[in-house]
């Protein structure tokens, strides 16, 4: 019966569209997942329009101007269930570098013609607006994740993502820890799994694009950064990136600042 | 006639980025058009700023989910223009395979799936899925081999880790690439059948003669590297754009309009590169463009999606080029080491032209960006475009005139997430 499939409708906020585009990197899913839910409204895919109500709702991007900020209760009111994709809208993403400053720094740099614009000063994540029902890290996000997310729900369960550290995943892989064999500084011991642990298969540190890990021992990394000769700035920009508003990763930059 | 008649379309669909449509047409005259930009800016130039030159590839890829390799590409080439590092052709090789990879990747997908669902009546490719279901799961397998490139060179597909200043982290081994082989050699029927099915699509008339701006290679069909050419005849090293290009701030839009100094509109993109560049083109590939109906010029955006499924069946022969003599790197990188310079790169994006240059400080941190994405230079060229085309058709049913606009502006792939990400902004704070 078509009428019973459930709705699906992706939104964005203030982000660069990659873990939407996710979705559609599913190649060898995307026409079942399409077959399997009805999808209502995706923007970056479809001219199709809906207006809800949407049985689950993917948000990507994070809320930086007033209008969003209004844009994503309307969303929620129409949502059943909320699940936000990325770094974004967990976390604030790259664009939350401008929490660490006056923004009114951004306007001094050269500008082509003065004028009113209306951006909040800070980038926040959705969560800090609506009730989520579940989140979804990454930077981008894991396709593997994001379809887990999408079964989960038509099985009408808890999606299962790990919470554990990306040195899980580099002892599974079987890849030499990088820290340890080499000395590159690693943000793998804080960072919550789920890319695989990639970079340290590619010989470099893991650079947290998943966020902070569930309870991460941030101060001990950092001490250890120190003994591998990383000075203070370093540190202080490794901690922030693509999560730099997550609160362990705040934190700890703000202590090297 | 004097009613007045106006098109809105508040959301684009099927771009990447948030952006709205606006004509207001008076007495069968056309008053004005707005290609409304309202994606938030997320102040990329601002804080690169004190960042070190090796964080360029990585933090300048989350400007684009689409098209991360492309930052990536002109983020590393300037930086080793400013240090003045050369990391060698085996690298070289490397790059343009990752580079390929997007740019199938990308053109497949906006030809495909989001371009030629306007030419048959489809709100998205996914509800064309019922009717063509050849052309769909095609186009999907064809996109993946490309997203394939990307993951095995770069390590994912949306913002790879592998790409740094100097070379790459680890070279993939000839064993690990070898895979690719079989599936481009696979994917290259796919690309042909695409090419064809495409070209039976009905081509509105529009043929524009906004300045095209493109990369030009000694040799190749432009990627990496080249001097910047237009069909004015303007030939400049790609440190140079300044010197000839201009960014205007556009009262209602968060994004900046790019234009030749004292000069007209211009187009970079597929059209650009493809006009400029066709003598570029391998024999084969210029007779698959022209036994699809292209002419060695093409300037009707619409037909776009022709040469996008050209460039892609290019790429995937340069892939295979590449992958067939591919040896390793070794090692994978050079060492760069910082000094107080300027350094600017322009490579071609799936979408055109883009810009770079840092001013980067003898403490290896990013002193001063500017990035210029080839959407912010065809802004312009899309209102023209829409403007002409809005006025030859006034004819047209209200339903029919708005779906054709909106084609009109995809037929330019616009990334409206690029082009805003850099906005310089004054705030007004209590």
């Amino acid at each position: 019966m078509e009428n019973a499939k459930p709705t699906l409708a992706v939104f964005k906020f203030a982000s660069c569209d990659g873990c939407q585009l996710s979705l559609l990197d599913c190649e060898d899913e995307l026409l079942a997942v399409a077959g399997a839910v009805s999808i209502d409204n995706f923007l970056e895919a479809s001219r199709a329009v809906g207006k809800g109500p949407w049985d689950l709702v993917l948000v990507e991007g994070s809320i930086t101007t007033p209008h969003d900020a209004e844009r994503i209760h309307k969303i929620r009111r129409q949502a059943k269930f909320l699940v936000t994709i990325g770094a974004c809208a967990t976390a604030g993403g790259i664009q939350a570098l401008r929490n660490f400053t006056d923004v009114a720094d951004y306007a001094k740099a050269v500008y082509a013609s003065p004028q009113f614009l209306e951006v909040l000063g800070k980038s926040t994540p959705i969560r800090d607006h609506v009730f989520v029902d579940f989140e979804l890290r990454g930077c981008p996000i894991s396709k593997v994740q994001l379809l887990e997310v999408v079964s989960a729900y038509l099985a009408g369960r808890k999606p299962v993502t790990p919470a554990s550290s990306v040195c899980l995943e580099c002892k599974r892989r079987g890849t030499p820890c990088v820290m340890v064999a080499s000395g590159t500084p690693c943000l793998g011991p804080v960072t919550q799994a789920g890319c695989d642990a990639l970079c340290p298969s590619y010989h470099r540190g893991c650079f947290a694009c998943f966020g902070p890990m569930e309870s991460p021992n941030t101060a001990s990394l950092a001490a250890l950064w120190g003994e591998l000769g990383v000075p203070p700035p370093a540190l202080v920009r490794a901690f922030r990136s693509f999560n730099a508003s997550a609160e362990a990763f705040r934190k700890e930059s703000e202590l090297h600042e | 006639m004097s009613k007045v008649r106006t098109i809105t379309v508040n959301a684009l669909a099927r771009v990447e980025g948030e952006g709205g449509l606006k004509v207001r047409v008076r007495a069968g005259k056309v008053q004005e058009v707005r290609l409304d930009i309202y994606e938030p800016p997320r102040f990329f130039e601002a804080f690169l700023k004190g960042r070190a030159l090796g964080e360029a590839p990585d933090l300048t890829a989350r400007i684009c989910g689409i098209c991360p390799v492309a930052y990536q590409m002109s983020s590393v080439h300037a930086m080793e223009a400013a240090c003045g590092a050369d990391p060698g052709p085996r690298v070289r090789a490397l790059r343009r395979l990752l580079y390929c990879g997007e740019w199938i990747e990308s053109h497949v997908l906006h030809a495909a799936m989001l371009h030629a669902p306007d030419f048959l009546g489809y709100e998205s490719a996914l509800h064309m899925a019922k009717d063509h279901p050849e052309a769909v799961t095609l186009s999907l397998r064809l996109k993946k081999a490309g997203n394939e490139i990307v993951t095995a060179v770069g390590g994912r597909e949306i913002h790879p880790v592998n790409v740094r200043v100097g070379g790459f982290w680890r070279a993939p081994s000839a064993a690990e690439l070898a895979p690719l082989v079989p599936k481009l050699e696979t994917a290259r029927g796919e690309a042909v059948a695409l090419l064809k099915w495409a070209s039976g699509f009905t081509f509105p008339d529009l043929d524009l003669h906004h300045e095209l701006v493109s990369l030009r290679h000694s040799s190749e069909y432009p990627l990496n590297e080249g001097r910047i050419v237009s069909s004015e005849g303007l030939d400049i090293a790609a440190s140079e754009w300044e010197q000839h290009f201009e960014e205007e701030h556009v009262q209602r839009s968060n994004a900046l309009h790019a234009r030749r100094k004292g000069g007209g509109i211009i187009q970079t993109g597929p059209l650009a590169r493809y006009t400029l560049n066709f003598d570029r083109l391998p024999a084969a590939i210029q007779a698959a463009a022209q036994e699809a109906g292209l002419g060695r010029e093409c300037r009707n955006p619409f037909k776009s999606i022709l040469v996008r499924c050209v460039e892609t069946l290019w790429a995937i022969d340069e892939a295979l080029a590449i992958l067939r003599t591919y040896e390793p790197p070794g090692p994978s990188f050079v060492e760069v080491v910082p000094r107080e310079a300027v350094g600017a790169a322009a490579t071609e994006a799936p979408r055109g032209l883009l810009f770079h240059r840092y001013r980067i400080g003898g403490d290896g941190l990013i002193k001063e960006a500017r990035i210029v994405p080839p959407t912010a230079q065809n802004l312009r060229a899309m209102e023209a475009d829409l403007r002409g085309f809005v006025q030859n058709h006034l004819d047209l049913a209200e339903d029919r005139l708005t779906l054709l606009c909106e084609q009109v502006v995809r037929n330019h792939d616009p990334c409206i997430s690029c082009a805003t990400h850099f906005l310089k902004l004054k705030i007004d704070r209590d």
